[in-house]
């Protein structure tokens, strides 16, 4: 065991960083400094896909034949250290993250075919429609329904939390096809394109202001039956396989520092009555907290690449770090406003538009601090909330 | 010791519980925070209703109430979540006003009084962590003129006021209580330029520079160098303004979560039947209630004059910013996706409680506030 970086890493390390360093383009930057969610500005991070798209690392967590990089573990985790540390807009996760493992596992040739090499240059878009008003933690309940036509489902219901569905031309979505027995075994899993006759899509505007979640309405909206992916109501199987692949795999660490450094900084900057605010000594201990908790999460990061690495199943780490990650992202947004004081409580969503000439107030770096904290909020909430998470450990790994 | 209110005061409450049921709903608050500047007839009705009166003496026009009555007052406006600036024009501008000279109260009290007249406190800046003696921004006296320079952030309702308050240095370090003093500067003299802004809960403030800006030595408020005590305690009765608010609003957080707990149903049941949501809402339920015994400790205190009101007073700002901030973070997880669009009410009153905290000093800096007077 030792955590001395081989020679042939540090080699990799500075390929990424030379390419890093020549592709990003101003615009991409500042998309990327300026995001205040896990879901960057659509147009610059499609931009930013589609370069590394055309060097071939959109997708280095994929296998090499379906256009992975056949990089180790390491050489993954090195790679997503470098795109946080030089701040790149985070790519748009449903594709690349959630379908496209998914139908790696569970789709048929055809499918795989036909979709994978579009979800990596991002001409298919995709958004996931899952959840609806009366399914969130319990998915099993989901009602919108599909009932089979000769060659076709007729889908009738409605999705909602789908975000981004206003830019997505395809949905991967869940959907009822048979309404006896348990609820999880009528469940089948359907893509489909977004501007089938019957769909409507509606906007929610968040506590941000910002648009990124839509309900989505299905009215007779016909869907072939050649869409399914897996068997007809084994759609449970495929999301639980998908779920392994939206929870784990995240980093959450590395950007926590990039996150944590930034607020040492601005703290430099404050002046309290006394001197600098990074002298004060409550600052220090609320900061030195969070230093702590962010090392101790990224061993438990390590903990797993190696695990991974040895081809073991990291099993409960897992669990844990979506929880961990999540709750200390809502940390770190918190000393962020709390270090800005008043200087975070003014409000300027439209300085945040990639592009907009609007004149900021005050120092720029306070900037996304506010949206940054609301948005934050909804990361123990998406993905399973994280009373349902601590549920799965006290049960599955507990055994309670 | 008697913790009911008096029948003057009920009315007070009674009348401004009203005004929040026929005015406060979601939508009517998104549309008032599209509204820039102002909704001036609600302030007109403001006046109507003699609410701008109620911590001004009789002799000035005013019902002679105070701190209570204001409590009473801002509590059932944080209810209803309404934005009208009674805090920086009649609590904060007319408890500076009532230090200012005769002549300056003739000028103003009567115009404030008919809801003619707003004022702002120009109290923070950039980078620089909210405490009174804390403050930078220079005024330079030459025999009876006053000159001021530098640059005031996050003034609420700065855009809007007709009549600043002017926190400033006139001698000693930032860091010093001695030096400070009080100017009342004209919000369209020359050499004023104000940017205005949004606040994170929708309400109003800007930033405003001020270049070379002349002020006579009428203007002062107080002694020269003398203006710590004075801003003080005026801004002890804005802390007070603004948590009474608060309290409003956080109740109105924790019933609406409890309700939503008892109707949002997964797993076949009602999600407020889950232990775990329980305890937390429970444990919501107990930070709402001591936020209130410390807006009463605070506000007793204050009112009666005892020694201990300051640190009250502090204790009472750093309990409503982690009270604010555990209540409001609650409120969001509990309604889960609801919890995060700008639809619901919920997201909007969080939104103010966290904005609210970082107003005048947050939690942290009351608490050491304490720390440091022991
Ligand atoms: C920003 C955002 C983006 C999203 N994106 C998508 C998307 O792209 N596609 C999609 O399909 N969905 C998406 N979602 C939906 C998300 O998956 C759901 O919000 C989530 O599953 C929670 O469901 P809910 O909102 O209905 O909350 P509810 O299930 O109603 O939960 C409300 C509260 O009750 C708690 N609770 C529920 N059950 C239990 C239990 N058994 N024990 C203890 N506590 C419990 C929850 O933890 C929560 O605190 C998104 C949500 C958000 C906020």
């Amino acid at each position: 065991m030792d955590l001395r970086v081989p020679e042939q890493e540090k080699a990799f390390r500075d390929e990424v960083r030379t390419f890093l360093e020549e592709s990003l383009t101003p615009d991409i930057r500042e998309a990327g400094r300026m995001v205040t969610s896990v879901f960057a500005p659509v147009k610059e991070a499609m931009a930013w896909q589609r370069i590394l798209n055309d060097k071939g690392w959109a997708a280095p967590h994929w296998p090499k034949e379906f256009g992975g990089t056949g990089w180790s573990v390491t050489q993954r985790a090195i790679f997503a250290e470098e795109l946080v540390r030089a701040e790149t807009p985070p790519l748009v996760p449903m594709g690349l993250h959630m379908c496209g493992p998914c139908l790696i596992g569970c789709g048929t040739e055809e499918q795989q075919k036909e979709y994978l090499p579009k979800i990596l240059s991002g001409e298919h878009f995709w958004c996931q429609g899952y959840s609806e008003p009366g399914a969130g933690s319990d998915l099993a309940s989901l009602k919108t329904f599909a009932e089979k036509d000769g060659d076709d489902y007729i889908l009738n219901g409605t999705k909602i939390w789908t975000t981004y569905a206003h830019y997505a031309n395809k949905m991967f979505a869940l959907v009822r096809t048979n309404r006896d027995g348990k609820p999880q075994q009528g469940i089948t899993f359907l893509l489909l394109d977004m501007d089938l006759p019957g769909i409507t899509i509606e906007p929610i505007v968040g506590l941000d202001e910002v648009p990124e979640q839509c309900q989505v309405f299905f009215d007779n909206v016909r869907v072939p039956q050649k869409n399914r992916v897996g068997e007809e109501n084994d759609g449970w199987t495929v999301a639980k396989y998908l779920l392994t692949f939206e929870r784990g795999g995240q980093e959450y660490a590395p950007g926590l520092n990039v996150m944590l450094e930034k607020i040492r900084l601005m703290a430099e900057k404050q002046q309290t009555a006394f001197g600098p605010l990074n002298q004060d000594p409550v600052w220090q201990y609320k900061f030195a907290a969070l230093e702590a908790d962010v090392l101790a999460l990224e061993f438990t990061e390590m903990r797993i690449k190696s695990a991974l690495s040895a081809g073991k199943d990291p099993g409960a780490l897992s669990s844990m770090t979506m929880i961990l990650g999540t709750e200390l992202l809502q940390k770190v947004t918190e000393l962020r406003i709390e270090t800005l004081g008043s200087q975070s409580v003014i409000w300027q969503p439209q300085a945040l538009v990639p592009g907009e000439e609007q004149p900021v107030i005050g120092p720029e770096y306070a900037l996304t601090a506010m949206p940054h904290y609301l948005n934050s909020r909804a990361c123990s909430i998406y993905g399973g909330s994280n009373e349902v998470q601590r549920g799965m450990i006290a049960k599955a790994v507990l055994g309670l | 010791m008697h913790f009911q209110l008096s029948e003057e005061q009920q009315m007070l409450a009674d009348s401004a519980k009203r005004f929040v049921r026929d005015n406060s709903d979601v939508e009517k608050h998104r549309q008032n925070k599209k509204l820039m500047p102002l909704d001036t007839a609600t302030w007109q009705q403001f006046a109507d209703l003699g609410w701008l009166a109620v911590p001004f003496e009789e002799a000035h026009g005013g019902l002679g109430m105070g701190p209570l009555e204001t409590m009473v007052l801002l509590e059932a406006l944080g209810e209803g979540l309404i934005m009208a600036p009674y805090i920086a024009t009649v609590v904060l501008g007319g408890g500076f006003l009532r230090h200012a000279s005769a002549a300056q109260q003739a000028e103003t009290i009567p115009a404030l009084l008919e809801g003619k007249l707003q004022v702002a406190f120009a109290a923070e800046e950039y980078e620089r962590v909210f405490t009174l003696e804390n403050t930078a921004m220079a005024a330079d006296v030459t025999g009876s003129e006053v000159i001021l320079n530098g640059t005031k952030s996050c003034v609420m309702n700065g855009d809007q006021a007709d009549l600043l308050v002017v926190l400033a240095r006139t001698g000693g370090q930032p860091g010093d209580q001695d030096g400070l003093s009080l100017f009342l500067v004209d919000a369209n003299a020359p050499g004023v330029e104000r940017v205005a802004h949004r606040t994170v809960d929708g309400r109003q403030g800007a930033e405003i520079r001020f270049n070379q800006v002349k002020v006579s030595e009428a203007a002062r408020i107080g002694e020269l160098n003398g203006g710590y005590a004075i801003a003080r305690d005026v801004l002890h009765e804005g802390l007070l303004a603004l948590s009474a608010e608060s309290v409003g609003s956080l109740s109105v957080l924790l019933n609406e979560t409890v309700e939503y707990s008892k109707t949002r149903k997964q797993f076949g049941m009602p999600i407020g039947k889950f232990q775990v949501l329980q305890f937390r809402m429970a444990d919501m339920f107990i930070a709402m209630e001591q936020t209130r015994s410390l807006l009463l400790a605070a506000t007793l205190k204050t009112v009666e004059g005892h020694d201990d009101a300051a640190k009250a007073v502090h204790a009472m700002k750093a309990q409503l910013g982690r009270a604010g901030r555990k209540i409001a973070q609650e409120a969001i997880q509990i309604h889960g996706g609801m919890g995060m669009t700008d639809e619901l009410g919920v997201g909007h009153y969080v939104k103010r409680v966290t904005g609210v905290d970082g107003l005048f000093g947050n939690a942290d800096v009351h608490l050491m506030a304490i720390a440091r007077s022991a």
